[in-house]
C-alpha cells in the first residue's frame, strides 16, 4: 500500500532512501533555490523498511542530470530515483558511484592547488566505494569528508 | 608502460613503474662524468629549460640548471616569484602557459599541493616536478634511489632507517613508497607526533611490507645499512625545550655510530641544521654530499629523456 504524505505528483522524480539528514544537501545540489519552476517536497526522517531513517525528496515537472545523480551518489549511494509519469513509477533506479569525480565538490585540503583561484574543476578518482573514498587528481589527498566539500 | 619518456611530464613518483625508474638510474649513471665536467655533451643544445620557482631553494634549482647547463642547453626562468608578474596576481596556469611558449621543458617548484600536476595540464611542454608544498618531490626520490643503488650496488634487501619528521617531510613519503617498491626493509623513527602518516605505512604495508615503527634509534641503527635523516622543524613544536629535547635525542653523532654496520651510509637532503654532527663529515659513513652531487646526472638523465636526447 502507497503511504502518501503529501499529493501524489503527476509527472517528476522521486528520490527514496537518501541518507537520513541528506535532504537539505540533496536540495542544494538539485538546485532548488536557483531555479523556482516546480513543486518539491521534503520529508525528513521518515522511517524505512529497508533501514531505519530515511530522507525523501519529491521533485514535480522534472528530470535530474547525469552531474546532480552523481553528486547526489556521493552523499547517498543508496538513494533510489523514481521517474514519475502519469502518477506512476514509470522508472526505478540506484544511483550509481561514479569513477570519475569532476567538477562536483572542491578539494578537503585547504594546501591544494585547486582550492586557489585557478581556471580548473577539482577532479577525484574514486578509491574506495563503501565507504567512499576520493582521491584529488592534483594534490594525491584522499577524503571521506565528501557532504562537506560538496559544492 | 614505455620506457619512452619524450614529452612526459614528471609530477609524482607514484607515476613511475620500478622498470622506469632503473632506466633513469642507469641512464643517470652513464651522465656521471659529463656531470663532473670531465666529459663534454652537446645533447640538449638549443634547447631551453624554464625554471619556476614560486619558493626559494638553491639545491633543486641549481642542480637543474648546472645538469641543463652540462647538456648543452640554457636555462631562464626567476626563483623570487615577487619581482615577476605573479606578484600582480597573475594565476599558475597563465604564468604557465607564458613560460611554455618561451622554453622547451618547465621544473617547477611552487608552495601548492598539486601544483605540478595543473602545471602539466596548461602546459604543451614536459612540467618536472621540484617540489608542491608538501606534497612531491620526485627527482629528489630519484636521486636518493640513485645514492643507495650506486652506494650498495642495489636497494632491494637493503635495510633503510629513515629518521625525523616523518609526517610531514616532502621527501620522505614518496621517497619509503619508492623503497618498499623496490624491496627494500624499512624502520621508520620519530617523535609519535611525527611519525610516518596511517596512510603512507598502508600504501607500504599493501607492497607486502611490514615497516618497523620506533621512537628511538639505538636498536634500529644496529643492523642499518642506510640511515636516511631528515630535519626536525622548529615549528612543530610547541615550545623551543621540547624541540631542543626531541631534536637531541635523534642528532647523529661519533658515540651514536658506536656500533653501526662498516658499510652503514649515512644520507640527508640537506640542508641540515645539526641534525648530524661535522665530525660524521669525515667518515666513510656520510654520504650526503655525494648524495647532493647526485642531484645533477639524475636531472641530466631525466631532461634527457623528456626532451627526447635520451631513449
Ligand atoms: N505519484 C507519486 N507521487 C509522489 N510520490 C510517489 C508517487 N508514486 C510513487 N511515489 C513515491 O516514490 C517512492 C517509490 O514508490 P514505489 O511505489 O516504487 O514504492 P516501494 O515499492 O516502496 O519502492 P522501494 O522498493 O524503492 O522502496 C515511494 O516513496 C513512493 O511514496
Ligand atoms: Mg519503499
Ligand atoms: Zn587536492
Amino acid at each position: 500500500m502507497k503511504e502518501f504524505k503529501v499529493t501524489p505528483i503527476r509527472n517528476g522524480t522521486v528520490i527514496d532512501h537518501i541518507t537520513m539528514g541528506m535532504a537539505l544537501k540533496v536540495l542544494k545540489i538539485i538546485g532548488v533555490a536557483e531555479d523556482v519552476s516546480s513543486t518539491v517536497s521534503v520529508l525528513m526522517h521518515v522511517p524505512s523498511k529497508k533501514a531505519g531513517w530515511k530522507d525523501i525528496v519529491k521533485i514535480e515537472d522534472r528530470e535530474l542530470d547525469p552531474k546532480e545523480l552523481d553528486r547526489i551518489a556521493l552523499i547517498s549511494p543508496n538513494a533510489t530515483i523514481n521517474i514519475i509519469r502519469d502518477y506512476n513509477v514509470a522508472e526505478k533506479f540506484v544511483v550509481e558511484v561514479p569513477n570519475v569525480v569532476k567538477g562536483v565538490m572542491k578539494c578537503s585540503n585547504p594546501g591544494c592547488i585547486t582550492n586557489q583561484n585557478e581556471p580548473v574543476e577539482p577532479e577525484f578518482v574514486v578509491e574506495s566505494k563503501k565507504p567512499i573514498t576520493l582521491r584529488c587528481v592534483y594534490c594525491d589527498r584522499l577524503t571521506t569528508e565528501i557532504a562537506e566539500n560538496i559544492q | 608502460m614505455s620506457t619512452d619518456f619524450k614529452g612526459m611530464d614528471v609530477v609524482s613518483i607514484r607515476d613511475f613503474s620500478r622498470e622506469q625508474i632503473e632506466h633513469v638510474l642507469r641512464l643517470a649513471e652513464k651522465m656521471v662524468p659529463i656531470a663532473k665536467g670531465e666529459e663534454r655533451s652537446v645533447m640538449l643544445e638549443g634547447r631551453i629549460l624554464g625554471t619556476v620557482f614560486y619558493e626559494p631553494s638553491t639545491r633543486t634549482r641549481l642542480s637543474f640548471e648546472s645538469a641543463m647547463s652540462r647538456l648543452g642547453g640554457k636555462c631562464l626562468g626567476f626563483g623570487e616569484p615577487k619581482i615577476s608578474s605573479v606578484a600582480k596576481g597573475e594565476t599558475l596556469a597563465d604564468t604557465i602557459r607564458m613560460i611554455d611558449s618561451y622554453c622547451d621543458a618547465i621544473v617547477l617548484r611552487h608552495t601548492q599541493e598539486g601544483a605540478a600536476r595543473l602545471a602539466g595540464h596548461f602546459a604543451r611542454k614536459p612540467v618536472i616536478n621540484a617540489g608542491d608544498g608538501a606534497g612531491q618531490h620526485p627527482t629528489q626520490t630519484m636521486l636518493d634511489l640513485f645514492t643507495i643503488r650506486k652506494e650498495k650496488k642495489k636497494i632491494e634487501g637493503n635495510h633503510v632507517v629513515i629518521v625525523g619528521d616523518l609526517k610531514y617531510g616532502r621527501t620522505v613519503h614518496s621517497l619509503s613508497e619508492a623503497l618498499a617498491m623496490f624491496g627494500a626493509e624499512l624502520t621508520f623513527v620519530a617523535p609519535p607526533n611525527l611519525q610516518i602518516p596511517k596512510e603512507h605505512l598502508k600504501a607500504i604495508e599493501a607492497m607486502g611490507h611490514k615497516p618497523k615503527i620506533s621512537s628511538t634509534l639505538g636498536e634500529a641503527l644496529k643492523d642499518a645499512d642506510v640511515l636516511y635523516v631528515t630535519r626536525i622543524q622548529k615549528e612543530r613544536f610547541p615550545d623551543l625545550a621540547e624541540y631542543q629535547k626531541v631534536a637531541g635525542t635523534y642528532r647523529i653523532d661519533m658515540p651514536m655510530l658506536k656500533d653501526v654496520k662498516s658499510d652503514l651510509i649515512i644520507m640527508h637532503p640537506l640542508p641540515r641544521v645539526g641534525e648530524i654532527a661535522p665530525e660524521v663529515d669525515e667518515t666513510p659513513h656520510a654520504k650526503y654530499f655525494e648524495q647532493a652531487f647526485n642531484g645533477v646526472p639524475v636531472r641530466m638523465a631525466l631532461l634527457g629523456l623528456v626532451l627526447g636526447g635520451l631513449k
